[in-house]
């Protein structure tokens, strides 16, 4: 299959959990309330993720232009489609210049590109809004890999205890005694240099801390009353893991979701900066910049755009995940008297 | 008693000690429960009266374990059962009620639903069958307006709401024993008495018997047909509620009556019994009460004293009572 069908049907994918949870969330009054108040506690940086996911959304969906005897046409995303077709030029220019940064030859585009353009001449804007789909890709692939791993080893080993605990704990602990990004170099080297294969190289070193966190907060669940009344009515282990262990660890996904998924994007922002990374994220268009502030006079938009989205993004989901934390963690939640 | 339903017979139950010993905080314990009949197994804390209960159903904690003795329910051997059989026997021959309504309901689940499973656990019924059954539970419970009840979560309810919801669970799956382990200790004095009042009445309308594990003398006034006391892991008295509570043989049940406060002129001192439970490795060799006891003989530090028999169903275990008895 074609990658960019692979992309469609990915965001329908998402596009359709999203309207799951929605609905799921209008129906429950608790996930409504919350829901409602993460808005009001930090309404700029939910407004902030809702844009990144906005233009990541607009960048999956893509399609080719039906022009018979053309084949080789690559497809077009949305986000493509709001630049113009030809949006080039032949090399740097700065932001809305009307000249060539080196040589002053006239654009083709004068005074359009609002954040300039890179050494390949292109726009540096279109470039930065295009990382966003990599960066969401990364952060969510990745979650996707690795959390349903350490939710299952952690529960397996936190509930059953012996001798699963101790291979888990084993794999555990090996895997945290390797320095993670030597890992994380190793694995890209063997699995190659896609996306999906560095989001999987990504979950390997990832999915430990949590794995760990699962594993602690199942070992208290597990002696709990409930779970013992559960026990006393003759309910299976299995289903005592699914219905009641399971549901009640609910909370720190969420928040492990929001936490870790910034801590892997700036992960590639690394793997990028030493040449592993993703084609197009923001981590490769830093990475180029190293040139770029060595030239005179230099370079600075392709460096401070990539860096002011990556920046933003981190920043906005942190303060969400803040947020997500303290609503949904009895502890810090004041209940209004 | 009436026909037997659960008979214990010299249940051990040990935890491990120092070194290799096992101690056992249960100890050759005889406990039994005729068909629709109330028992109180009453001791203080750290009797080993709630390890009995969990003896029973086969859910001692580890790394405790049962040594021996046989747990019969309606003459079916429960010892030595493979843990599918025996979790068809949890819940539906026999319930539990534990003491804190407040964290024996799963949180992120709504009432409802944890009953309804519990009804869809032993028996296979369609959902809106069970769901009707569940509100009718709720009702049985005496929860006020069931319906709207039904969606709520545990952290909504009060506590006295909580257990009765617990008694629903419990009851879900129409078992022949209930047994309800300390059900009133959480609750408020006058939520104590409604909950007591309603496993009563529970009990008769179904039938179903009741094991009754508490501290409380007062609880075992309520409700309890016999009763049996336990001490450091031994039963050394039981009789029926009058025998026991009314002309006590055991001078550890007589102190326990004795310090009740509801026995003594108001400014008056409360009779205490010296001493504290000892712990399960320094039980003493002869009689386990000889250290508080105020009746004490040398042969109480040498010889752990038998099973002294009263009449139809009564009996202690202390060398005073014995000899008493022999003149």
């Amino acid at each position: 299959m074609e990658g960019h069908v692979l992309g469609n049907l990915f965001a329908a994918a998402l596009i359709g959990l999203a309207l799951v949870a929605a609905w799921r969330v209008r129906r429950s009054a608790f996930w409504r309330e919350r829901c409602a108040e993460i808005m009001r506690r930090r309404p700029i940086a939910t407004v902030v993720v809702a844009l990144y996911l906005g233009v990541a959304l607009l960048d999956s969906v893509a399609w080719r232009d039906a022009q018979p005897g053309e084949a080789s046409v690559e497809a077009r995303s949305l986000l493509d489609r709001a630049f113009p077709t030809d949006f080039r030029e032949r090399s740097y220019s700065a932001p809305l210049a009307s000249v060539e940064f080196y040589g002053g030859e006239p654009l083709a585009h004068p005074r359009r590109h609002l954040l300039g353009t890179d050494i390949l001449g292109r726009d540096v804007l279109h470039l930065a809004l295009g990382g966003a789909r990599v960066a969401l890709l990364i952060g969510g692939l990745t979650s996707l890999i690795a959390i349903p791993l350490a939710i299952l080893l952690g529960l397996a080993a936190g509930y059953f205890g012996g001798r699963i605990d101790d291979l888990v704990f084993f794999v555990l602990s090996t895997l945290a005694s390797m320095p993670s990004i030597l890992l994380l170099v190793a694995l890209i080297m063997v699995l190659g240099r896609g996306p999906v294969q560095v989001c999987l190289a990504l979950a390997v070193t990832s999915w430990v801390n949590f794995c760990r966190v699962v594993r602690g907060e199942t070992l208290k669940l597990r002696e709990l009353d409930y779970v013992s009344a559960a026990r006393a009515l003759g309910v299976s282990e299995l289903r005592i893991v699914w219905r009641h262990v399971l549901p009640n660890l609910s909370h720190l996904v969420v928040i492990t979701f929001v936490l870790t998924f910034s801590q892997l994007v700036l992960s590639e922002a690394i793997l990028s900066w030493l040449g592993v990374g993703i084609d197009g994220s923001w981590g490769q268009m830093i990475d180029q910049a190293r040139d770029e502030l060595a030239r005179d006079p230099i370079i600075a938009w392709n460096l401070v755009a990539a860096s002011t989205a990556l920046f933003a993004l981190i920043l906005a989901v942190n303060r969400v995940g803040d947020a997500v934390r303290d609503v949904l963690d009895p502890r810090t939640l004041r209940e209004p008297t | 008693m009436s026909e037997a339903l659960l008979e214990v017979e010299g249940l051990v139950t040990s935890f491990p000690g120092a070194g290799d010993v096992r101690l056992p905080v249960v100890d050759r314990v005889d406990v039994a429960v005729g068909r629709g009949e109330a028992v109180a197994l009453v001791g203080e804390s750290g009797c080993g009266k709630s390890m009995t209960a969990l003896s029973i159903v086969g859910l001692v904690p580890k790394p405790g374990r049962i040594d021996a003795g046989s747990v019969r329910m309606a003459g079916r051997e429960l010892r030595g059962l493979p843990v599918t059989a025996l979790r068809r026997v949890r819940g539906a021959e026999i319930a539990m009620i534990f003491q804190e309504p407040a964290t024996s309901l799963n949180p992120v689940q709504t009432v409802g639903a944890q009953v309804v499973e519990a009804i869809t656990l032993h028996e296979s019924i369609a959902r809106g069958e069970a769901r009707r059954r569940a509100l009718a539970l709720f009702e049985q419970v005496g929860i006020p307006d069931p319906s709207a009840r039904f969606g709520a979560y545990p952290h909504q309810l009060s506590g006295g709401l909580k257990q009765r919801v617990m008694i629903a669970i419990a009851l879900a799956a129409r078992p022949d024993l209930l047994i309800a382990d300390e059900p009133t200790t959480a609750l408020d004095v006058t939520i104590q008495a409604q909950i007591l009042e309603l496993l009563r009445g529970l009990a008769r309308e179904t039938g179903t018997a009741i094991l009754l594990i508490t501290h409380d003398l007062g609880v075992v006034n309520e409700i309890a047909d016999r009763v049996a006391v336990m001490y450091a892991g031994r039963i050394v008295e039981e009789g029926t509620r009058v025998e026991v509570l009314g002309a006590p043989r055991h001078p550890y049940t007589q102190g326990l009556l004795r310090s009740m406060p509801a026995r003594v002129a108001p400014g008056e001192r409360l009779a205490e019994i010296p001493g504290v439970v000892p712990a399960p490795d320094a039980w003493p060799s002869g009689c386990r009460f000889a250290d508080r006891c105020a009746l004490v003989m040398d042969l109480c530090r040498a010889r752990e004293p038998e099973r002294t028999v009263f009449g139809a169903n009564a009996a202690a275990r202390c060398h005073a009572v014995a000899a008493e008895a022999a003149r």
